[in-house]
């Protein structure tokens, strides 16, 4: 989907980006995690031509990015920004329709999409299509930003850093909103964080980034179990290693046949969930649900335990 | 209706009933005369004089406007950055060159009249348009910027749907003090012949008749006041679209 081949961006004397090379699978999340002045942002800017490479180039589908004017590229590539940008003098509803509008779309297309997008990122349009962006609550500005990144349909979203500047509770929710709306819409999300949990929590593939150059890029497990070096993993964590790892399993996975008279858990919650309400309960095995509520099978503290190293 | 719009009600009553009924003041300027002296400027009509002296401002002012904010898009644009200090040591000269040396240097080369009142009048108003509209126009939040180029807006989207919108609120503050600072110093055109309440002031200095610069004066005041007022409410109209965070 996202080709990126040997990207070098230098200013003077500084290498900023360093022969970066890597492919982002088509409707995946894919996280450049990275401390600050280790290059991931401007990597990402380099995607959407917000920042032009010094070498190397960027392949969407196939075609270069550079085979045509940056602005009307931009226009089909979604992104987000921290502290999300939204214009100030335009209502919520001409905020999200700044992109089709520059696309040229009929207006009811443009008015069906916006109440579309609202509704989705649970802004009812009646009260809030009309209003300006500082009267929504940061929560709400964030979702705006997101909606208006998503109204022109882009197969591609670039986030940077979207959710820095959230509370952690807001946080938690933007990132479950934007796992359910890239699942919905199967778009191809690229988002840039210094936050490894976030990382972990959202990446189907992780790049680790230091210093301009791209250390690793895997999916998470091989990032704890197979750290490249030894940056890696201090930046993965090294204290809470076999808790993350347990935390991307998830229990309908890692399922055994049988029955339990421990606590009921659902399929869907990670093993690091289920260690904790046992270990909460003082019990020994959990029931596992599916997503109809029926059985599935059981797991022990044993078999959970199993899984938290290489 | 607060105090405040009975007194702008109040001022712009005295100003149009002076203006259209200008002998029924004066019993109140009689006082100032000596020798039965006139008083009352009866050498031309006063409305006339006063939407002449407006006309003159209000056609600088659209000069003014139409070049300091041309020249602050310009110089605010990457293109344009290097004509920054130029453009500014032009628009400070325009400035701090007396408008009555304007007016001594433009008579021998476009005549007396209204002409080099319009040309004292624009260079004098240059200045607090053209650094407003660069100060507006450098207040756009820098995320917002980042988000309108990274929507695909090209510059001159960006600057006509973004930048200058929120750059409004300030660049009419620069218009509303070119405008008023103006309308006081366009009594001076009448030293070249040009139409506007300095007449009056003139021949009651001429004359030595108090009442005559009073009423000079006293028009200009009310105008210059009533203009500054009605285009702040105008600004602040504007400005409540738009919050400054």
């Amino acid at each position: 989907m996202i080709r990126v081949e040997k990207l070098t961006k230098r200013y003077d004397a500084t290498t900023v980006v360093d022969d970066v090379s890597f492919e982002v699978e088509r409707n995946s999340i894919t996280v450049v995690v990275g401390t600050s002045g280790s290059g991931k942002s401007t990597l990402l800017r380099m995607i959407n031509r917000l920042v032009e490479p010094s070498s190397g180039r960027v392949l969407l589908d196939g075609a270069d990015t550079r085979s045509e004017p940056a602005h009307l590229l931009r226009r089909r590539i979604g992104y987000v920004i921290q502290g999300n940008g939204l214009f100030p003098h335009r209502t919520v509803a001409e905020n999200v329709a700044t992109v089709p509008r520059l696309l040229g779309w009929p207006d009811e297309r443009i008015q069906a999409r916006v109440t579309e997008l609202l509704e989705i990122f649970q802004l009812d349009p009646a009260l809030y299509a009309g209003v300006l962006p500082h009267q929504l609550s940061g929560g709400q500005q964030q979702r705006v930003g997101v909606a208006r990144a998503l109204a022109a349909e882009p197969a591609v979203l670039l986030m940077d850093e979207p959710f820095g500047a959230l509370d952690p509770i807001i946080r938690a929710k933007a990132q479950e909103d934007l796992l359910a709306i890239q699942r919905r819409f199967g778009t191809t999300v690229v988002l840039v964080t210094h936050d490894m949990d976030e990382a972990f929590h959202l990446g189907h593939s992780i790049a680790v980034m230091s210093e301009g150059r791209l250390l690793q890029y895997d999916r998470p497990a091989t990032l704890l179990t197979q750290p490249a070096d030894s940056f890696v993993a201090r930046m993965t964590g090294l204290s809470d290693r076999a808790l993350k790892l347990l935390a991307l399993t998830s229990a309908g996975d890692a399922v055994l046949p049988g029955e339990s008279e421990g606590p009921r858990v659902a399929s869907s919650a990670s093993l690091r969930e289920v260690l904790s309400e046992l270990l909460w309960r003082r019990a020994d095995s959990a029931l596992v649900l599916g997503e109809d509520g029926a059985p599935r099978g059981q797991l022990t503290v044993a078999a959970i335990l199993a899984r938290a190293h290489p | 209706m607060s105090f405040a719009n009975l007194l702008r009600l109040a001022a712009l009553a005295l100003l149009l009933t002076f203006l259209l009924s200008p002998q029924s003041f004066a019993p109140l300027f009689a006082p100032l005369t000596h020798y039965g002296a006139p008083p009352i400027y009866d050498q031309g009509n006063l409305l006339a004089l006063a939407l002449a002296q407006l006309g003159t401002v209000l056609v600088a002012a659209a000069a003014s406007t139409l070049v300091a904010v041309g020249l602050g898009i310009l110089v605010t644009r990457p293109v344009g950055a290097q004509f920054l200090p130029l453009s500014r040591t032009l628009v400070n000269i325009g400035q701090t060159f007396p408008p009555v040396a304007v007016l001594a240097v433009a008579v021998p080369l476009v005549g007396f009249g209204e002409k080099p009142t319009l040309i004292a009048l624009f260079a004098y108003g240059l200045l607090p348009i053209f650094e407003n509209t660069i100060a507006g126009l450098r207040s756009c939040p820098p995320a917002v910027l980042e988000a309108a180029r990274g929507m695909g807006m090209s510059p001159a989207q960006r600057l006509r749907r973004v930048e200058l919108p929120l750059a409004m609120p300030l660049i009419l503050e620069g218009i509303r003090l070119s405008l008023v600072i103006n309308v006081g110093t366009a009594t001076i055109g009448s030293t070249v012949a040009a139409k506007g309440l300095g007449e009056v002031i003139i021949a009651g200095l001429l004359s030595s008749n108090t009442a005559f610069i009073l009423q000079g004066g006293l028009v200009t005041g009310l105008m210059a006041v009533l203009l500054y007022d009605a285009l702040a409410a105008l600004e602040r109209r504007l400005s409540l679209a738009v919050p400054l965070d």
